[in-house]
């Protein structure tokens, strides 16, 4: 025990404030390798693995929110195109009513005129039979009633021109007979 | 308590134990952050975890917050060093076997602080010119009356006083907790040697005072070499700016 209080005495008589030259020049050489290692190693090690993360980090949000854009831009188009598409459907379904509208008027024209024209031509025909009808009707008639009245009469009438002249007389006296009866 | 000289350098203790734990404190920082920072992956594994939360605590939570701009980085190294050279070195005091934190003897925090003040110094002229040391002393907005007391006291107070409270700082509270604790050890000692079964009896509460002034110190140990490195920051700072003080 005495030679503890002797040695802490003996230690106190040392001024603490007065530096061991030794202790220091330990101090300095060993903070300046440390200096040395964490300038050449440390630091530049760690401030690349922050960069390279930051820029990880950065660069996913950049990617996320340019892949975002890119979504968002396609989806605009494809709005834009379906609304295109409708624009177009209608406009072509409007077109192909109003087409159809008009095929359908040009065809009902055609069958009008085409009725029409038929029944001018039945009209024409009927009328043109009718006449020849009475064409052949009128000669054939006044041949039989000219040699039926020859036969009646005896007298010949074999003169074209006269007999032709006694059956218009006939028939004009019929026809006048025929107004006055149905007068 | 001390391990005996290991080498006559010729130096008044030989190699002492305090040369071999500082040797031995680069050893350890320079391995840990060496191996921490060696595989370095975007995902870092624990060791590299552990790695960055330390280097990230003085590259953030000194050098920028109190440096800041872009320049901040610069200074770094000197910080990270100072800080993690300074933590292993009194931590030993906590330490059982090695139990001596190194800058109780003074000439360290001497050679630190001297380098911290010739650091911020050479800052200082190089950023601003010799127009340095007037913008360092003679404070503006102050009457000029008030001058010849003020220019002094910033003398005084920047360039005499500064590196000396820095480095004392330091080196006291170190000295101090260690004191402590070899008291208490001698102390305890003392006590149980005594006959008086009471007063052999008594050595248990200077065990329990002794116990909570270990943790203590400990608390001190760390928040020191916080303190050192984050002065050094605040000087470094003002070095830059002086200027806009």
């Amino acid at each position: 025990m005495n030679q503890l209080i002797i040695s802490a005495a003996t230690e106190g008589e040392v001024n603490p404030l007065v530096p061991n030259i030794w202790e220091m020049g330990v101090v300095l050489v060993g903070f300046a390798i440390l200096m040395f290692i964490v300038v050449k190693f440390v630091v530049p090690m760690f401030e690349k693995t922050f960069a390279e993360r930051a820029e990880a980090i950065e660069g996913g949000i950049a990617k996320a929110e340019k892949a975002q854009a890119e979504a968002s831009a396609a989806l605009e188009e494809y709005k834009q195109q379906l609304t295109d598409a409708r624009t177009e459907a209608n406009r072509i379904r409007e077109e192909a009513r109003a087409e159809g509208a008009q095929i359908l008027a040009d065809l009902k024209e055609k069958a009008a005129a085409e009725s029409a024209r038929i029944t001018a031509q039945a009209h024409a025909q009927i009328e043109s039979e009718r006449q020849a009808a009475v064409v052949s009707l009128r000669s054939e008639v006044g041949t039989l009633a000219t040699t039926l009245a020859g036969r009646i009469v005896g007298e010949s009438l074999n003169d074209d021109e006269r007999a032709a002249r006694v059956v218009d007389r006939f028939l004009a006296d019929l026809e006048t007979q025929n107004a006055g009866a149905a007068k | 308590m001390h391990l005996p000289a290991i080498l006559p350098w010729g130096a008044a203790e030989g190699f002492s134990k305090q040369m071999l734990l500082v040797l031995l404190s680069v050893v350890f920082i320079a391995v840990f952050f060496v191996l921490a920072a060696r595989k370095q992956q975007l995902v870092p594994g624990k060791l590299q975890f552990a790695g960055e939360a330390a280097y990230g605590f003085v590259r953030n939570g000194i050098a920028k917050d109190i440096i800041g701009g872009k320049d901040f980085i610069k200074y770094v190294p000197l910080l990270f060093s100072l800080f993690f050279f300074i933590l292993v070195n009194n931590i030993y005091g906590a330490i059982p076997f090695f139990q001596l934190p190194t800058f109780s003897h003074v000439g360290g925090a001497y050679v630190l602080a001297g380098i911290v003040y010739f650091t911020w110094i050479a800052i200082g002229v190089k950023k601003n010119g010799l127009r340095y040391f007037k913008l360092a002393t003679v404070p503006s907005g102050v009457p000029w009356y008030i001058l010849p007391i003020v220019i002094p006291i910033e003398i005084i107070s920047n360039f005499l006083v500064r590196p000396v409270t820095h480095s004392l700082r330091l080196f006291a509270t170190m000295l101090a907790g260690h004191l402590i604790v070899m008291i208490a050890g001698y102390g305890i000692e003392f006590l149980v040697m005594q006959e008086n079964i009471l007063l052999k009896g008594s050595s248990l509460l200077v065990l329990a005072g002794a116990i909570a002034m270990y943790m203590l110190e400990a608390l001190i140990m760390v928040l020191q070499a916080y303190v050192f490195t984050l002065l050094t920051a605040i000087y470094i700072e003002g070095a830059l700016h002086a200027d806009s003080h």
